[in-house]
């Protein structure tokens, strides 16, 4: 803007201790609406502690027509979803973003990394078409006929094959994740500084022990925090996992069985849920937000910590 | 490895030199083997990770596009077995709602970036690590947090309250975009002004702001791009409507919602408009995603 608008223009301006009073008021509005946020929840999700005692927390059956709420089945859902999702995402991860960080030539590095940080952005809706879809008949005409004539013998893979259900789930799952936890890692995998990496080289490392035994340790709290954030992410994930989990309210104990987590349980029924049926789910979401701030503010934690010290070391050199 | 052997030979500076060559090599060629196959499996990772990702993709545009036609976009949402719907009031319902959250949130958020900005210390990093942790707050309870505080309260359904929850997405992202670009305007400006005697506010509006535009801008295009691929906070708020609607007081379709509802639908006709819809989104997303990485390049390049 050149001094002559300046001139020209009506001056307005606001005293410091305003302008000051200003900030703070909206830093102020902005925290209270994160308490606000746990309030509400918790609020409404009083009635179900009072009415039901503790216990549906950990109960085993869901049966709201006869006014039992058990979240165990959905609790356990989450964690196997997840668990399915970070299995393959933990090493496919690492290798994707070591891969992108150090060993693709530098021509294509930039490309394929918007790429992946592209993807991220695709929304999440549509992966649970894509997978409802296209993917959920794929599996179950190869790859669940495929894991079970395999893994049998491990009673993981009993049952029809369906396509849909905790399997598909955790799978989606790691895609959907995917992005952003190679987007993070591969950045913390390049903040490992320079001269370590070549002082390995030095000794005579060779490229996967400069790689596996400076690299990787040297970002293995970044690392963490990551993966702790794609956690918070698998956890949460709602609309893609409702369409591709097949929603059945029982304990899984297999990879082909439907399952529900608790974002899916929330969506499926939230719309038709009235009285001690709605505050359960008011306490469910309350458990998914409590879990959901503390994975996350943990997952920060880790990748702040990497990046200031890694800031540090490139300064000092 | 150990260098003595059982027999030793006439020279014993040679055989030592022999057996360490001997080591050494084996060694070397172990740890090459042990480096090629990483290497390998690291890139095979790399493969198998964008496969599904492009698949997603290919998919979407394949069986988007066939969807598209003038009826799809100027058509509302029909049952099936009616032909020529569309998804009209699903884009006029994102728009709005959109609109009006970006509306709400740009103000908020950039104020809240100037707080970020000009403070360090236990609150201001306070305040950052709730933002930062908002951004990752599993969606559907954003959703749940908009049901209780605004269809509780108003007694309906309305795109208003699905604006409000859309609003909690983005806010967080532009808040951190905005700290970002802020910081990143050189000390030297705002001294300069101090030393005109300009106040805070001044510097902040006339100074500071102007030259993290395309900051500024760049996260907005973010935000705007997170919020509205988000379905979760919308399923209890917005609801959805399968008539046009344009009054944000009412319940409203949105893109996001179409494609959910649509997708589990038994007829080959609607999960197609659901086809259509998510490439729509898609591109939507892309272009707003791709956008702000061209701002941010173009006036840093500018500015540099």
């Amino acid at each position: 803007m050149s001094g002559g608008t300046v001139s020209r223009r009506r001056r307005f301006t606001v005293p410091d201790r305003a302008y000051r009073f200003a900030l703070a008021a909206a830093a102020a509005l902005f925290a209270a609406l994160l308490v606000a946020f746990v309030t509400a929840m918790a609020i409404q999700a009083v009635p179900a502690f009072s009415t039901l005692g503790a216990s549906f927390l950990w109960g085993t059956v869901w049966d709201p027509y006869h006014n039992i709420f058990g979240l165990l089945p959905f609790i356990v859902g989450t964690l196997e979803t997840t668990a399915i999702a970070l299995f393959l995402a933990v090493p496919i991860g690492i290798g994707t973003a070591l891969a992108l960080a150090y060993l693709v030539p530098n021509g294509l590095r930039a490309p394929l990394s918007t790429t992946v940080e592209l993807l991220a952005a695709v929304p999440s809706v549509v992966y649970g078409l894509w997978g409802l879809v296209v993917v959920a008949p794929f599996f179950a005409v190869h790859v669940e006929p495929t894991l079970t004539s395999l893994f049998g013998w491990t009673g993981l893979f009993a049952g029809p094959n369906q396509g849909v259900g905790l399997l598909l789930a955790g799978v989606i799952l790691f895609i959907m994740v995917l992005p952003t936890l190679v987007a993070i890692s591969r950045d913390v995998l390049a903040a490992v500084p320079r001269e370590q990496v070549e002082g390995a080289m030095a000794v005579g490392a060779t490229r996967w022990q400069v790689l596996w035994r400076v690299v990787v340790p040297g970002a293995r709290t970044g690392l963490l925090g990551a993966f702790t954030l794609a956690t918070g992410r698998a956890l949460g994930e709602t609309v893609a996992v409702a369409l591709v989990i097949g929603n059945s309210a029982h304990l899984a104990t297999s990879l082909k069985a439907n399952a529900a987590t608790i974002p899916s349980l929330i969506v499926s029924s939230f719309g038709e849920a009235t009285g001690t049926q709605l505050n359960v789910l008011f306490a469910a979401a309350l458990v998914l937000l409590v879990v959901g701030i503390a994975v996350n503010a943990l997952g920060r934690f880790f990748v702040r910590s990497v990046k200031r010290s890694g800031a540090a070391s490139v300064a000092v050199a | 490895m150990s260098v003595t052997t059982l027999d030793p030979p006439e020279d014993p500076v040679l055989a030592r030199r022999a057996a360490i060559q001997l080591a050494a090599t084996s060694s070397l060629r172990r740890r090459k083997a042990y480096s090629t196959a990483g290497i390998w499996v690291c890139r095979a990772f790399l493969l198998i990770a964008v496969i599904p990702l492009l698949g997603v993709i290919l998919y979407v545009v394949s069986k988007g596009l066939p969807a598209w036609n003038v009826d799809f976009f100027t058509q509302v949402t029909k049952p099936e077995g009616i032909p020529n719907g569309g998804i009209k009031n699903a884009i006029v319902g994102s728009l709005i709602i959109d609109g009006i959250a970006v509306a709400f949130s740009v103000p908020f958020g950039v104020v809240g970036g100037l707080f970020l900005a000009e403070s360090d210390g236990r609150i201001a990093g306070g305040v950052r690590l709730m933002a930062d942790v908002l951004t990752g707050v599993p969606s559907i309870t954003i959703g749940i947090f908009g049901y209780i505080v605004w269809v509780k309260n108003v007694g309906s359904y309305s795109g208003l309250a699905g604006a409000f929850a859309i609003s909690i997405v983005m806010i967080p992202v532009i808040m951190r975009a905005a700290e970002t670009a802020l910081r990143g305007v050189p000390g030297t400006l705002s001294e300069a002004a101090l030393s005109l005697g300009a106040r805070k506010f001044t510097i902040a509006r006339r100074v500071v702001v102007p030259a993290a535009l395309p900051g500024l801008i760049t996260g907005v295009l973010l935000a705007v791009a997170r919020g509205a691929g988000e379905t979760a906070p919308l399923l209890f708020t917005a609801f959805g409507n399968q008539f046009l609607q344009t009054n944000p007081t009412k319940p409203m379709e949105t893109m996001p919602h179409t494609i959910y509802t649509y997708s589990s639908q038994p007829y080959a006709d609607l999960v197609q408009i659901a086809w259509g819809t998510a490439l729509l989104l898609m591109l939507v997303i892309l272009v707003l995603n791709v956008g702000s990485r061209l701002i941010a390049a173009r006036l840093g390049r500018e500015r540099g």
